[in-house]
């Protein structure tokens, strides 16, 4: 181990990284200034960041190269107040020698994990609040507003109050159709949406899960309040990334609770409106008519998500009554999609497809929804008119449980049992 | 803005950035110059127009769950609201707050005792709310911060020191 390491012994994973950044060790409820190793910032926010780092930062950019503007909120622009901003953050970004990730290329979580700019025990800022996702690769990712991405791109650095850790325990082996999403939504159930406020979430149990599947848990950790959602590293999943050596689970590490879930137990779930822990069994739901299904976001938008959708919709089609929209996370995963006859199947099924990027998931185009109309959507968030009007319904699910409401245009079970990688 | 005849709009648990802002009326989305009329446009449709600078926000818990949008906040501070009580607040709402210079409490009893509508005077130096003969005394935020605010926010205190409050260079 690095000589000049702080010391580590009974920490957290978080607590670690944040020791690690500052050279110093630390613990919950300290201080810690760190650096950033990647600062992400949303086409939404664009115009906020580049104006605070203009008009009150001096325009200093520390590491053009630990900065990403990422172009996929409305994308493409649906109105011209919306191509202003876009303009604005790619010009300012071409000029200023930050990494650009324009209309079409994807969401941004999901682009940055492509790109290998989100790595083991890195610190990485978004302008998005699921920038939680990056803790499926073990590494330090938050959500902040304008102001403070603003100033982790001129100082380089960002200070954080050293959050307490909530373990999970994932115990056994999922049965049947138990999607991440599934795991995802009971932990959010049973911690409820302020239960992590403010700490960090470390899944333990996870580490044998895809990177995909990693990123859906990782992702939702925000939805139950949390800083940042770590899963243990370790493992073949980890073996594309180089893992430190002191990034591991310190046996005596101090969580401030830990909860226990057991995989055999659980079904598949929907969250109902309107709050993302209002979390039931398919079953309680089942028959509820619904207008629109939307698989696509940075929670379930990926390769392995559309798979799953073309098993059930192969040779089949969407229910009349309803309106099937897919959106791929990104421009590599509709590539692929459509290299491996995943797109041919499931426009055959009637499936409408969008460009890569956040699409519907916050109401702003393609696919808001009317008042009176039910949505069942593989995003994130189901508040009260987040799709659009404040009188239609959201329910999140997983895509297994998203494919077959759309085939019966009603919720619904998967009929038999998936293969999930 | 005066202290006194500050109204009391009161809201509930679990107010989120979509209830405070909806994403389809962001700034990016309507332009710079009005997005903040759309402020509550869901929930309370009448507060944006009705609401006077000053005017205290009071919520339950987890106040600003959701996005990390801050112009949602930052559409409060247009409308010049004086402050946020609220018996708890979401972390990354939280930041933005604070980095916009808008006054946060966290308190488990007074927004229980404040009510919708109520006509008080507050005192922002001290977290003193007065309702008629009533008084409640509100916890100021903790010192790292006080640190920050002395200065007006953690920007303006960034800018002038170079480093951030609390933050050492042994």
């Amino acid at each position: 181990m690095n000589a000049k390491l702080p010391d580590l012994r009974g920490l957290t994973l978080s607590e670690r990284i944040l020791s690690v950044k500052s050279g110093k060790r630390v613990e919950a409820g300290d201080l810690a200034v760190v650096p950033v190793d990647q600062a992400m910032v949303v086409d939404s926010i664009a115009p906020d960041v580049i104006r605070i780092i203009e008009e009150d930062l001096g325009g200093v950019i520390q590491r053009p190269e630990c900065v990403s503007f990422v172009i996929d909120h409305v994308s493409p622009a649906s109105n011209i107040e919306v191509a202003k901003a876009q303009k604005e953050a790619r010009e300012y970004a071409r000029a200023r020698g930050i990494n650009l990730f324009d209309v079409g290329r994807g969401i941004c979580h999901q682009v940055l994990m492509e790109e290998g700019l989100a790595r083991p025990g890195w610190v990485i800022l978004g302008s998005d609040s699921h920038s939680t996702t990056y803790g499926a690769v073990c590494a330090f990712g938050t959500g902040m507003g304008a102001t403070d991405i603003a100033l982790a791109a001129a100082s380089g650095k960002t200070w954080l109050k050293v959050p307490e850790t909530l373990r999970v325990n994932l115990h056994g082996e999922r049965q049947g159709n138990v999607a991440a999403k599934d795991i995802a939504l009971e932990i959010i159930r049973r911690i409820t949406a302020d239960g992590a406020t403010y700490a960090a979430l470390e899944y333990h149990g996870a580490e044998t899960f895809t990177k995909s599947e990693r990123m859906t848990i990782a992702n939702l950790a925000v939805e139950a309040g949390a800083k940042v959602g770590l899963v243990v590293p370790g493992g073949e999943n980890f073996s594309e990334y180089d893992v430190p050596d002191w990034l591991f689970a310190d046996k005596d590490a101090n969580y401030s609770k830990q909860v226990d879930i057991d995989l055999n137990s659980l079904k598949p779930v929907v969250a109902a409106p309107f709050e993302v822990d209002n979390v039931f069994p398919v079953e309680s739901y089942q028959g509820t008519k619904v207008d629109q299904v939307f698989i696509g976001t940075c929670t379930n938008g990926r390769l392995d998500d559309l798979h799953i959708a073309a098993d059930i919709l192969k040779g089949r089609r969407v229910a009349e009554t309803t309106r099937l929209l897919i959106i791929p996370a990104s421009s590599q995963v509709l590539e692929a999609a459509v290299a491996d006859g995943t797109f041919a199947t499931l426009l055959a099924a009637g499936a409408i497809f969008g460009t890569p990027g956040c699409g519907p998931c916050m109401g702003r185009h393609m696919g808001v929804l009317a008042p009176g109309e039910v949505c069942v959507s593989t995003s994130n968030r189901n508040f009260i008119g987040r799709m659009g009007s404040p009188d239609a319904k959201i329910f999140l699910a997983s895509p297994a449980v998203a494919a077959a409401t759309a085939l019966a245009g009603e919720i619904a079970l998967p009929e038999s049992e998936l293969v999930y990688a | 803005m005066p202290d006194q005849n500050r109204r009391i709009w009161k809201f509930g648990d679990g107010i989120n950035t979509d209830d405070i802002l909806p994403g389809k009326y962001a700034p990016f989305m309507v332009g710079e110059e009005k997005f903040q009329s759309y402020a509550f446009a869901h929930l309370r449709p009448e507060f944006a127009a009705q609401v006077k600078p000053g005017d205290l926000l009071v919520g339950g818990r987890n106040w600003g769950l959701g996005s990390s949008r801050e112009y949602a906040p930052k559409a409060l501070k247009k409308l010049q609201i004086g402050g946020i009580i609220a018996k708890s607040f979401a972390r990354i709402h939280y930041r933005n707050l604070l980095n916009l210079g808008i006054p946060v409490f966290e308190s488990e009893d007074v927004p229980e005792l404040l009510n919708e509508g109520d006509n008080v005077t507050f005192d922002l130096g001290t977290g003193v709310i007065i309702r008629g003969a009533e008084q409640f005394q509100l916890r100021p935020a903790p010192e790292f911060l006080q640190e920050a605010l002395k200065e007006g926010s953690i920007l303006a205190y960034y800018k002038k020191y170079q480093r951030f409050p609390g933050e050492s260079y042994d």
